[in-house]
């Protein structure tokens, strides 16, 4: 059988997002192809949603359930349990991602299978399960077109929901021609980059491994607790062949995916399509409790994974990220992640909702993150677009402000009272406690002003460290020679 | 200590300043506005994700199904075992009935299938097929290339609220809006990449309670 022999790529040593940032930036395809999707997803999306009168009930519907679910967590997953093992299936609960790797790896194992199919999943990219069932020999066939995109051109995806979005059409040709041939059917002679003809490639290329699939592995948009039923939302039909066809179905699922009732549903079948791809309803929905006789999978494992939410749990002001759907709203109308794309963020969750999420789940709230998720909080410009279209109203800027404290408070005593930061704000301090320490650092930055403005603003400094940082991006404007102060001062001398 | 216990152990403490567990606000709409005519949006929003729809009277089903069936050059087509035979005798069509169920290959090598829908959705353009008698299992309404799916008119509800209301959770459930389509490739539409790329709806109008003599069936003009 056929495998992916090079080492696949992963996110692994991803520099902090400054630097990781400036290397995105000066790809210019890259950009010209971020620009164009985000912008086309974007219009696209506020029609959608313009067209329903009652979006904003439906998004405070949408929050409120996932508080509930949040509050009441253990109750829920229990009765999940209970109504998934009722129905035929078998509930696994796995701590972190190297516990849940292995419940897989087992899973498959023990059915005989050296291959599985996929159907597209934030949980397992998130516990890197495709490497881990690699090293047990298990090849793990990625079936969305845009996965199959990334898997096949041994590359990192850069959204939720379109992971190549930062790829072209004659790029995607290349990465067919190229690479195909080495996992199975290969792209048909004289592939043109028209993306009817590259879809047609994918289908032919991913049919024989459904009919012969043993074995798939899924995520899941939603679990009702009250019923046991778990769902997943796609666009391709490649979810109905993992969901359907193969003997095994297993599903990893973050324990923050339930729901507490079915008529839940009425909220999240609205809110998701229209925030995700923009439609009124994307091309499949597949739902299923437990195992059907003579119909699909007859052994289904349901995989419980913690990895960091309890800890995101926690914190009474994060937690709110927990309410996540995944829907990519957040990513497509941000102005930084439209520039640096998703890998510049080092984990499979980018965009406003990966900096928020990923510090919480690498556990910012019990102990100090490495350099790496510490840079995600500051990842934003603060403008607020996220929260105005995330269809749970999480309030990304908050929870950003949140966890850039917890940085600084966890960077130690010495970085907290010898750093330039520290240092420029304590002196704001001294400067803004007393009327007249704040009159003579005003005339000090009149007078300092004169000497580096010209025609009025201040541009790059050539001072070294934080300052001269600052700058290199900004101008700003010189402060007036005499400050409002002086000159009130002035007045009131002159009348009286 | 088991994992699950030691989950549920960190996710109590986690919640040890007791959220409080919010009442759900349901303020929005569970049911269309009075003057939508369910029938003609479901059509309309059906045809944006273009399928292609017909509504019919219950005598000119068969008919339809005949030559829908002709103009996507169907020949060897599927039906579920409770699927009324009548409504595919008039087709020209090698039929096969999915019982003894058929294998995946030959699943995959019919060039259609007809089947029946649970309920119908008008606000999203969704049919919904539940596995039921005369909607086959999952497998048989995804492998071929053309599904046809014949919605009655009584089956077609306004929003997804009522479509919920009247689904059972524990059939495996399908919701089908149009033919599969991909955006994966700059975001430009595709239908069809691994399920049915051609998707037909024929609705049957059921006989308008409103009139006061319905008129005879008619057997002619399909």
């Amino acid at each position: 059988m056929a495998t992916l022999r090079e080492p696949v790529p992963t996110f692994a040593g991803t520099p902090p997002f400054p630097k990781a940032a400036a290397a995105a930036l000066a790809d210019r395809q890259l950009r010209e192809n971020l620009r164009r999707a985000t912008t086309t997803i974007r219009d696209k999306r506020a029609r959608a949603v313009a067209e329903r009168d009652d979006w904003e009930a439906l998004r405070l519907a949408g929050a409120a359930i996932k508080d509930e679910v949040l509050a009441r967590l253990p109750e829920l997953l229990v009765k999940l349990e209970e109504r998934v093992t009722a129905a035929g299936g078998a509930v696994h609960w796995a701590r972190d991602a190297a516990e849940a790797n292995a419940i897989v790896a087992g899973i498959v194992k023990d059915t005989g299978a050296t291959e599985v199919v996929k159907v597209k999943s934030m949980a397992t990219q998130e516990i890197g399960l495709n490497e881990a069932l690699a090293r047990e020999g298990i090849a793990a066939w990625e079936t969305d077109l845009a996965e199959l995109i990334v898997q096949l051109g041994q590359d990192l995806p850069s959204h939720f929901l379109v992971p190549a979005i930062h790829r072209n059409r004659s790029e995607i040709r290349d990465i067919f021609r190229r690479r195909m041939a080495a996992a199975g059917r290969p792209a048909p002679d004289g592939l043109t980059d028209e993306p009817r003809a590259l879809a047609e490639a994918a289908r032919l290329h991913l049919r024989e491994k459904f009919l012969r699939a043993r074995v798939a592995i899924s995520g899941a948009n939603f679990a009702i607790a009250e019923t046991g039923t778990v769902i997943v939302v796609e666009s391709e039909g490649n979810g109905r062949m993992c969901l359907t066809l193969p003997e095994t179905l297993i599903t990893v699922m973050g324990i923050e995916k339930l729901l507490p009732r079915w008529q839940d549903l009425e909220v999240f079948l609205q809110l998701l399509p229209r925030s995700s791809t923009a439609e009124r309803m994307n091309p499949y929905t597949s739902m299923w409790t437990g195992v059907t006789s003579d119909d699909g999978p007859q052994a289904f494992h349901l995989v419980l994974l913690d990895n960091g939410r309890s800890d995101t749990l926690s914190d009474p002001t994060g937690r709110q990220a927990l309410r996540c759907i995944k829907c990519s709203a957040c990513l497509n109308v941000c102005p930084v992640y439209e520039r640096t794309g998703g890998a510049a963020y080092g984990s499979p969750y980018a965009g406003p909702i990966g900096a928020i999420l990923v510090p919480q789940l690498r556990g910012i709230a019990r102990h100090p993150v490495d350099e790496q998720t510490a840079s995600l909080p500051y990842a934003s410009s603060l403008c607020g677009a996220c929260f105005e279209v995330c269809p749970v109203r999480i309030d990304i800027p908050e929870v950003l402000v949140h966890l850039r404290g917890q940085v600084v408070r966890q960077r130690g005593w010495r970085q907290r009272t010898l750093s330039q930061e520290a240092l420029l704000m304590r002196s704001l301090g001294l400067a803004l406690g007393e009327p007249r320490r704040l009159a003579a650092a005003e005339r000090l930055a009149g007078l300092a002003a004169g000497t580096v403005a010209r025609d009025g603003w201040i541009g790059r400094l050539p001072l070294p460290g934080l300052l001269g940082a600052w700058f290199r991006g900004r101008d700003l404007r010189a402060p007036a020679r005499m400050s409002f102060r002086r000159w009130w001062a002035r007045q009131r001398r002159g009348t009286t | 200590m088991s994992a699950r216990d030691a989950m549920l152990g960190r996710i109590r403490a986690s919640l040890a300043d007791r959220p409080p567990v919010p009442g759900v606000p349901r303020g929005y709409r569970t049911s269309s506005p009075p003057d939508v005519d369910p029938v003609a949006l479901f059509s309309e929003r059906v045809r944006d994700y273009r399928a292609t729809v017909h509504r019919r009277a219950p005598a000119d089903v068969g008919a339809t199904i005949a030559t829908a069936l002709a103009t996507r050059g169907a020949r060897r087509v599927g039906i579920p075992p409770g699927f009324d035979r009548a409504l595919i005798a008039r087709a020209a069509v090698e039929v096969v009935v999915d019982e003894p169920p058929l294998a995946r290959a030959e699943l995959d090598a019919l060039d259609g299938v007809v089947t029946a829908c649970a309920v119908a959705i008008a606000e999203t353009g969704t049919i919904v097929i539940d596995a039921g008698p005369d909607q086959g299992r999952r497998a048989l309404s995804l492998l071929p290339d053309y599904h046809l799916c014949v919605v009655g008119a009584d089956q077609i509800v306004g929003t997804v609220a009522e479509a919920l209301a009247r689904l059972d959770p524990r059939r495996p459930l399908t919701w089908i809006s149009g033919p599969s389509a991909t955006s994966d490739i700059e975001l430009q539409r595709v239908e069809g990449v691994h399920g049915p790329r051609t998707f037909d709806v024929v609705i049957v109008e059921a006989l308008s309670p409103a009139l006061p003599d319905p008129p005879a069936p008619q057997e002619a003009v399909p």
